[in-house]
């Protein structure tokens, strides 16, 4: 019972992030489809930014040290804020090619912000020490749960709910489903297409900054590969729950996060090396069943 | 003073003329047909009208002001609001918020829920449903969802795109009843791409002939619908 419930604390834990780095990719590809590769360097840049720029081995702390009520949304606003830059200074320039140009593009800007952070704090990883007061154990039913995986799994259903609540109840929640469902039609509602794009990568940069504080507060690292590992599996993650789908995205970076932390639990120990192999088998099987993704929504469908 | 002027207007897609030096004018509270055989640049002139295709040459002017080059957006706000072929209702979204994204550009909320109430009159079938998503509204339904969308904007002109297009003919009459209750009650200025002659006979106004690109044949709708020239302008024929 109690190894079940660490399972279960391990697996919405991971799934938190894995849905938090889906969200981000979503919600940019939903109103300019654009797959965002850059949004895993936000994320090093987010963590990377509370380290003073040295290529010394230790770290020196410099945001860091602020108290969490004012590093929180310092983090926040520089990661809206690389965010909405690379759309003004990049792929604003984009905005009419297609897909796959848009999406090469999006590499070569994760590159110049990794190669950026090379530069100013080198390739060694840093030890970074944020919070570790919430890497204490937590007891929950006799099982032994850290208390940082609670804080995880609840920031990230305060995140979404708050989401939630934008989309559905301000006007300019209302305006960003629009364009993410047709943004010409939205354009000539006279709904501005700077306005709604620059609030998606303002949405989705903070997002990258939340997974950011939570990624370093759980590994005590700084590198700058942190956020590439998790965009790859969010991405995966956004195609499984159907491309522009924000339920989608949520569900499917849950559902990947509980199969990966089931395996590492379960599966015979000499397997365990090889959970990634099963669990990507996984999503080829689920895409061959639906190639569309889980949630593609019947109701977008035109009728005649 | 014209609200809308067409001067001259050219639009390309690649090497391909889909308007050619097409001209004409209309004024405030007009109803004006554009008909022509398919490939005529029916839609092309109205998506230069709403700045989803910038023309090559000629310009655009809507009360008084050049349009030409200017965002989709930007032009919705100058008053010009469109209703595309195919209808684009936002699947998704339900039926009162496709209705209140029209309103956007407005500062008279007040006026604005009037307007709501007054759409909600004459289509009751949007009311009683409007929590619900617009993609389960059926085709008819969802002509008079995007109608009534455009006019939450409050606009100067409003422009259609096929309004009968995949329509049932006894839906399409009452889509054009709505339309001209809607049109005669408030003095709506009307730019209707339509196919049929009978429904530009039924609607009266003016009526503006394309054919391969250019406006063939202009004048009253009723007279044009009734008259040979119409027909052999649609196909073709020289006159002798």
């Amino acid at each position: 019972m109690t190894a079940l419930l660490q399972v279960f604390f391990d697996a919405l834990s991971l799934g938190s992030l894995y849905a938090l780095g889906a969200l981000g990719i979503a919600l940019i590809f939903g109103v300019m489809r654009l797959v965002n590769f850059a949004h895993g360097d936000y994320i090093a840049f987010c963590v990377f930014a509370m380290l003073w720029p040295s290529i010394d081995a230790a770290a020196i702390v410099f945001l860091g040290n602020l108290p969490a009520w004012v590093l929180i949304p310092v983090i926040l606003v520089l990661g809206a804020g690389i965010s909405v830059l690379s759309e003004i200074l990049v792929f604003r320039r984009f905005r009419n090619a297609n897909p796959a140009t848009m999406m090469i593009a999006s590499f070569a800007l994760g590159f110049v912000i990794k190669y950026f952070l090379l530069m100013l704090y080198s390739s060694r990883p840093k030890s970074i020490d944020l919070w570790s007061a919430v890497s204490l154990p937590l007891e929950i039913f006799g099982a032994r749960i850290p208390l940082l995986q609670v804080i995880t799994i609840a920031v990230t259903l305060v995140i979404l709910l708050g989401l939630v609540l934008f989309l559905k109840h301000t006007r300019y929640g209302l305006e960003m489903r629009a364009a993410a469902e047709n943004f010409t039609m939205a354009r000539m509602l006279g709904i501005r297409a700077n306005t709604v794009i620059m609030m998606a990568f303002a949405l989705s940069g903070m997002l990258a900054a939340a997974v950011g504080l939570i990624l370093a507060t759980q590994s005590g690292t700084a590198d700058i590969q942190m956020g590439a590992n998790l965009m790859l599996v969010a991405f995966v993650a956004t195609v499984v729950g159907g491309l522009g789908s924000l339920p989608g995205a949520v569900f499917a970076g849950f559902l990947i996060g509980g199969l990966s932390s089931l395996m590492q639990a379960y599966l015979p120990p000499d397997a365990r090396p090889f959970r990634d192999a099963f669990v990507y088998g996984a999503v080829i099987f689920m895409l061959i069943w639906r190639p569309n993704g889980l949630f593609t929504q019947k109701s977008a469908k035109q009728r005649v | 003073m014209s609200l809308l002027v067409v001067d001259h207007v050219s639009v390309s897609y690649g090497r391909l003329k889909a308007l050619r030096d097409a001209s004409f004018a209309m004024g405030e509270g007009e109803t004006l047909f554009i008909t022509g055989p398919n490939g005529a640049g029916k839609s092309t002139l109205l998506k230069a009208i709403a700045g989803v295709v910038t023309p090559r040459q000629g310009e655009i002017m809507l009360a008084g002001h050049a349009i030409g080059g200017k965002s989709p957006e930007a032009i919705a706000r100058m008053g010009f609001s469109m209703v595309p072929e195919g209808r684009h209702v936002f699947g998704t979204l339900s039926i009162e918020e496709n209705l209140r994204l029209g309103t956007g550009m407005r500062t008279d909320k007040d006026a604005a829920e009037r307007d709501l109430e007054q759409i909600y009159a004459i289509f009751p079938v949007l009311k009683e449903r409007k929590d619900k998503p617009a993609g389960l509204l059926s085709g008819g339904q969802q002509q008079m969802l995007v109608i009534g969308r455009a006019l939450m904007a409050a606009p100067r002109l409003i422009a259609i795109d096929e309004p009968s297009l995949g329509l049932a003919p006894k839906v399409i009459d009452d889509v054009y009843v709505a339309l001209l209750k809607l049109r005669d009650t408030r003095g709506l200025t009307l730019l209707i791409v339509e196919q049929s002659a009978t429904r530009a006979m039924m609607t009266g106004g003016r009526m503006i002939l394309l054919r391969s690109g250019e406006v063939a044949l202009e004048g009253d709708a009723r007279e044009l619908a009734r008259s040979d020239a119409l027909r052999n302008a649609y196909f073709g024929i020289e006159e002798h």
